[in-house]
C-alpha cells in the first residue's frame, strides 16, 4: 500500500513541472494559443523597383526583382517567359533565362526551355522585406573564408 | 409579286380618305418614339453581365475567370463587368457589334462551344478575334477607363512606367499587345506574337 502511495507521489512529482509549463508551444503561428485566432501580419508589399539582390550562395535561384501578382504560368502560356525568353529580351531588356535551363535531364541543352524549368515558381520567388519567421545562422560563403584568407 | 408591290406603292402614295393629317404625323410620332425607345431597351437588356451569364457558355468559362482578376476586384473598388470590354460604347460601333453577335446567337443555339472540351478547343479562335478587335480600334474599351492622358506614369511602378513610355506613348503598341490574359485564362499561345 505504501509502496502503491510512493509511486503516485512519485509519478506526481515527475509530470508536476510539464503541467507547470504554458501548454502552447512555440511554432510559426506565434503565441496565440490555437483556439484562438491570430492577428496576421500586414501583407508584406513587393519591392518594385528595389533592383536585383545579391545571391546568397552561387546556386541559389536569383529572386524576382517585381510584382508578379497575375502571372499566368501553365500549359497555355508563361507570361514570364513573355519577357525573359530568349527572342524577347531585346524588346523588353529583361535579363534571359539562364541557359540552364535549356538543359533537359540527359544533360542535353534544348532550343527552349524544358518542361521541368518550365514552372518560374517553383524556384524563382518575388522579393518582400520581410523577416525570417525562423532564426537561421546562415553566413555567406565570403565572410566565412576570409579570416582564413587573411591568415 | 409586281402587282403587290404596285398596290402597295398606289396604297402609300395616296392620300388618306379616313385619318386626319394630325391624327397621321402625331400618331406617327408618338409610335416613333414608342419603336425607338422599346429598341434601345432591348438593346441595352442585352448588354448586360445578367444577360451574358443567362448563357452557360458564358456563365461557365470566362465568367468564372474574370472573377479571379482585378477587373473583378481591386483595391479601389471599380468593376469592370463583360460589356464594359466586349460592347462598344459608342452607338455606330455598338450596333455593328450587335450584327456581329448574331453569329454568336447562333453558336449558342447549334453548340459551338457547349462543352468545356469545346470550348477549350475553340478559345484560341475566339480570343484572336477579340485581340484582332481590340488591335483595330486601339483597345478603345481599355481606354474608355485608362486613358493614356491621365495616366500618371511616375505613380506607376519603374517597369510599367518605362514600358508605357516606350511602348504606349510613342504610339507603338496599344493595349492589348502587352495586355493579354488579363480577365481570362489564355488559349495555347504558342505563335501568338510576343509569346512562346
Amino acid at each position: 500500500m505504501i509502496r502503491h502511495l510512493l509511486a503516485v507521489l512519485l509519478a506526481l512529482g515527475l509530470a508536476a513541472p510539464a503541467l507547470a509549463q504554458s501548454p502552447v508551444a512555440a511554432t510559426l503561428r506565434g503565441d496565440t494559443p490555437p483556439t484562438e485566432t491570430a492577428t496576421p501580419p500586414p501583407m508584406a508589399q513587393w519591392e518594385e523597383g528595389a533592383g536585383r539582390r545579391v545571391r546568397n550562395y552561387p546556386e541559389q535561384p536569383p529572386t524576382i526583382p517585381h510584382d508578379i501578382t497575375g502571372y499566368i504560368v501553365d500549359l497555355n502560356a508563361n507570361r514570364c517567359l513573355s519577357c525573359h525568353a530568349r527572342s524577347r529580351v531585346e524588346e523588353s531588356g529583361a535579363p534571359m533565362v539562364s541557359i540552364t535551363h535549356f538543359m533537359d535531364r540527359e544533360g542535353q541543352f534544348r532550343a527552349a526551355v524544358t518542361p521541368r524549368r518550365y514552372f518560374c515558381t517553383q524556384c524563382h520567388v518575388s522579393q518582400q522585406e520581410v523577416r525570417p519567421l525562423v532564426e537561421n545562422t546562415f553566413v555567406d560563403v565570403d565572410s566565412l573564408l576570409a579570416p582564413r584568407t587573411g591568415e | 409579286m409586281k402587282a403587290f408591290l404596285l398596290r402597295l406603292w398606289r396604297l402609300i402614295s395616296r392620300p388618306s380618305v379616313h385619318f386626319s393629317l394630325g391624327f397621321l404625323t402625331l400618331g406617327g410620332f408618338v409610335a416613333g418614339v414608342m419603336f425607338w425607345g422599346g429598341f434601345n431597351t432591348a438593346l441595352e437588356a442585352t448588354n448586360t453581365e445578367t444577360f451574358c451569364i443567362s448563357c452557360h457558355e458564358m456563365r461557365d468559362n470566362v465568367y468564372e475567370e474574370l472573377k479571379s482578376t482585378p477587373h473583378w476586384a481591386n483595391p479601389s473598388g471599380v468593376r469592370a463587368g463583360c460589356p464594359d470590354c466586349h460592347v462598344p460604347h459608342e452607338w455606330t460601333h455598338k450596333i455593328a457589334r450587335k450584327v456581329q453577335a448574331s453569329k454568336e446567337v447562333w453558336g449558342a443555339i447549334f453548340g459551338t462551344i457547349d462543352t468545356r472540351d469545346k470550348f477549350v478547343e475553340h478559345r484560341l479562335v475566339m480570343a484572336k478575334r477579340e485581340w484582332a478587335r481590340m488591335h483595330a480600334n486601339d483597345s478603345l474599351e481599355c481606354r474608355n477607363c485608362h486613358s493614356a492622358e491621365s495616366m500618371d506614369l511616375t505613380g506607376q511602378n519603374p517597369r510599367a512606367s518605362a514600358a508605357h513610355e516606350e511602348f504606349l506613348l510613342t504610339g507603338e503598341k496599344t493595349c492589348i499587345s502587352c495586355h493579354k490574359g488579363i480577365a481570362h485564362r489564355l488559349p495555347d499561345m504558342a505563335g501568338v506574337d510576343g509569346w512562346n
